[in-house]
């Protein structure tokens, strides 16, 4: 080696060895990194991100089901056949999107821990309705106090668990999604000392024969620069792509599902309270006056949907995005004085007309509350899609970037030796 | 109803045995404990219930003894009767919850029960119909803000198995008692639990919160367990104590507690509802209900006593003891008659 290194053909010969091994590594390193950063963008969009919006969904149609049961109650004896479809089809959708969020998740994860904790309520909190149910029919007051029973698992037990669920999956998403962003370090440094020491060869080259190009080189020289803008501009633009799937889409994603969350809860307490007729009470604090723990309960929704819907305004980029949250925005507003008018029908004592103000079909709060739920169906719909087409784009920016870079640094190699082979073959 | 009810409770089917069994030893042993037990109440343990809960009032408030005696009766128009005849409808605040005593049916709408109809008959007597009534549910929180206010929402008298006491009395005008209610046992017939006494050592017993049930168990609870782990706090999950009455009826169905101690008045409303239970032992407590009335509207107060007065007359044809037999009698048997009316002036 010392003494190949002494004469001109012998550092000829590791020069050329050098250029093709910087070449070649820095196409492995690129290709690497980036497979690396394509399948978390691929997880991202084809795993994590349904998984979150499977754990939405699941803690959605767990919310709405216990809407629904008490919307039923309150009807009388005889539900109408509408409502009783809503529970049994959000039972059924939860059922099922467990199974499917089972199948995908490790049990002893947390999540799977949550999911567990779900499937074993949640035909207890059924049972519950189907006896407050029966009771109902038979015109016992004991209906109701297995509703509010059931009501009780639901909130105090299985929502937190499907909503611990939801965070967990989305705290997943994110971890794909940081790992997809990563700048791709390493390929970066690579390219660029590949590309000065190929710069510094082809200097020497002219400064010892004075022939300005070496085909070879050149055309090493020409790879690496491709590879690198390709990583360079491909992986900014997958940033881009993904940053906007973030910030437009899973993030109003996030603030509309927690609105959702609130209007269904607010609406279950709005219905137990004329259920319930004050049996319950909020703890005794001193000489405060005692209230209805089911309409202190609907305030704090209504307050906590209010924000949410505030916070989705303000992060809806477009028009498509911003129409619904503010029709919903519109909507809460007149649930809440619809509402208070409600409220003091039932303090009047006129507890038919108030159950005809809460689920009647003439300027009811059931009315303005399925217009919330009806809006923000639409707008989670468009945030989903947002995000969707543009973690798919980031994904895409990234595509075929791998393999390119393999071959590319592979060609760059092959062009690096043949080149110093042609000023070797000077020396024969 | 009955097997229903017992099938979805999933006991065991060898128990029908075992109630029958049961009950002959009970109806053997209340035979032969009958007249002893009766005697061992009235001069023992009722009379010295009823001096410690009433001590405990009086601690607080020196002033005020025997609450249930009110102003006496009289047929003489005043002002309230006037504002009423005017108005051509009594209002009166009642519970539409509370099964035999103020409870709406939800298939017939109609509202019903002991309490139901005392306020019509009050409405009969001072109008002439049973029908010039106006009800308006009214929840347990709201009984003395629906009497205060002069709003749409106000109220002439609340029937609502309101119990008088003397914080109460601050607030309230009361008539005389029209109920005499206590603190009973409510357990499954087969439970082998007898009444507030031994026999609950070691069972769970469910009591509703801040009710006089939970601070007798608090007292003494004769080794019972009556506490859920979490009390007062968000984990709390309502088994033990809960936020109703009619809740204990659900975990005692559920399997979750063992027996509820209940005003026996409203247990007669949940044993009408569950045919597997009944209420045991003997009161052990000593409360009335009372029909409340602004403070100050005299005329309207003496004129509700001179109803009772009639209403109570009439031994077992009496108007109490016909609505007595068609709503209470199933649920909490052996009341022979209405509480005697104690006027203070």
């Amino acid at each position: 080696m010392r003494a190949a290194a002494t004469t001109e053909p012998g550092r000829l010969q590791i020069i050329g060895a050098l250029l093709a091994l910087l070449v070649v590594v820095f196409g492995a390193v690129t290709s690497f990194e980036v497979a690396d950063r394509y399948s978390a963008a691929d997880d991202v969009v084809e795993r994590s991100q349904p998984l979150s919006a499977v754990a939405a969904k699941i803690y959605g149609s767990l919310a709405s089901a216990d809407t629904a049961a008490s919307s039923g109650f309150l009807a009388g004896a005889q539900e109408p056949a509408s409502v009783q479809k809503g529970y049994r089809d959000d039972i059924t959708t939860a059922s099922e999107l467990l199974v499917d969020a089972a199948s995908s998740t490790d049990s002893s994860s947390d999540s799977g821990r949550q999911i567990a904790t779900i499937n074993e309520k949640l035909p207890r909190y059924t049972g519950l309705v189907e006896r407050a149910r029966a009771n109902n029919r038979q015109g016992l007051p004991l209906g109701g106090a297995y509703l509010r029973y059931a009501n009780q698992l639901m909130t105090q037990e299985i929502l937190p668990a499907a909503e611990k669920l939801y965070a967990s999956e989305t705290a997943r998403l994110d971890q794909d999604h940081e790992d997809a962003r990563l700048w791709p370090f390493l390929g970066l440094a690579a390219g660029v000392v590949a590309l000065g020491v190929l710069a510094w060869a082809q200097r020497r080259n002219y400064l010892r024969t004075n022939r300005v190009f070496n085909h070879g080189l050149l055309a090493a020289t020409a790879a690496a620069t491709v590879v690198l803008l390709w990583l360079a501009v491909g992986h900014t633009v997958a940033r881009v792509e993904l940053n906007n799937a973030n910030t437009n889409g899973q993030a109003s994603l996030k603030v509309l599902n927690d609105a959702r969350i609130s209007s269904l809860k607010a609406r279950a307490s709005e219905n137990l309270t004329l259920v319930a007729r004050g049996a319950v009470l909020t703890e005794k604090k001193g000489d405060e006056p005692q209230k209805d723990q089911y309409e202190v309960d609907y305030q704090s929704h209504m307050t906590a949907l209010g924000e949410a819907l505030s916070k989705a305004d303000k992060l809806a980029d477009d028009k498509t995005g911003r129409a619904p949250v503010e029709s919903a925005r519109a909507a809460t507003t007149e649930w809440q004085y619809r509402h208070k008018s409600a409220n003091a029908t039932d303090k009047a004592g006129n507890y038919d007309d108030a159950v005809d103000k809460v689920i009647g079909d003439n300027a009811s709060t059931g009315q303005t509350f399925d217009t919330v739920d009806d809006e923000l169906e639409k707008a989670i719909g468009h945030e989903q899609e947002e995000f969707t087409d543009s973690a798919k784009a980031g994904r895409g920016a990234l595509f075929g970037l791998a393999i390119g870079a393999l071959v590319l640094g592979l060609l760059g190699a092959v062009g690096a030796i043949l080149g110093v082979n042609r000023r070797l073959s000077e020396y024969r | 109803m009955n097997t229903d009810a017992t099938d979805t409770h999933g006991r065991p089917t060898g128990r029908r045995t075992g109630v029958t069994v049961a009950a002959v030893v009970a109806l053997a042993a209340t035979l032969t404990l009958l007249p002893l037990s009766r005697a061992d109440r009235a001069d023992d343990r009722g009379e010295a219930r009823q001096a410690a809960t009433q001590a405990a009032p009086a601690a607080e408030e020196a002033d005020c003894e025997e609450p249930e005696r009110s102003l006496r009766a009289s047929r003489e128009d005043g002002p309230t009767i006037d504002k009423i005849k005017a108005r051509g409808h009594l209002i009166v605040g009642i519970d539409q919850s509370s099964y035999r005593w103020g409870y709406r049916d939800p298939a017939t709408k109609t509202i019903e029960g002991f309490d139901i109809d005392l306020a019509r008959a009050i409405a009969t007597d001072i109008l002439g119909s049973p029908k010039d009534i106006v009800f308006r549910a009214i929840p347990t929180n709201q009984r003395v803000d629906a009497l205060n206010t002069d709003t749409d929402s106000g109220v002439d008298l609340v029937v609502r198995t309101m119990t008088i006491n003397c914080a109460r009395s601050e607030q309230v005008a009361f008539s005389t008692a029209y109920f005499e209610a206590g603190q009973q046992i409510l357990a499954p017939k087969d439970s082998g639990i007898t009444g507030y006494d031994e026999s609950l050592s070691g069972k769970r017993v469910c009591s509703a919160d801040s009710t006089t049930a939970y601070d007798e168990l608090v007292k003494n609870s004769f080794g019972a367990i009556f506490e859920d782990e979490d009390d007062g706090t968000p984990k709390d999950k309502d088994i033990l104590t809960v936020p109703n009455q009619l809740d204990c009826l659900v975990r005692l169905q559920m399997g979750e507690v063992d027996a509820i101690v209940t005003d026996n008045a409203l247990a007669a409303g949940q044993a009408a509802q569950d045919p597997a239970v009944e209420l045991v032992g003997e009161p052990f407590t000593k409360e009335y209900y009372g029909v409340a009335a602004k403070l100050g509207n005299d005329d309207l107060v003496r004129r509700v006593n001179q109803v009772l007065e009639e209403y109570r007359a009439g031994g077992a044809d009496s108007p109490w003891m016909k609505s007595y037999d068609r709503w209470l009698k199933a649920g909490l048997p052996g009341i022979k008659g209405p509480p005697e009316a104690k006027y203070k002036d």
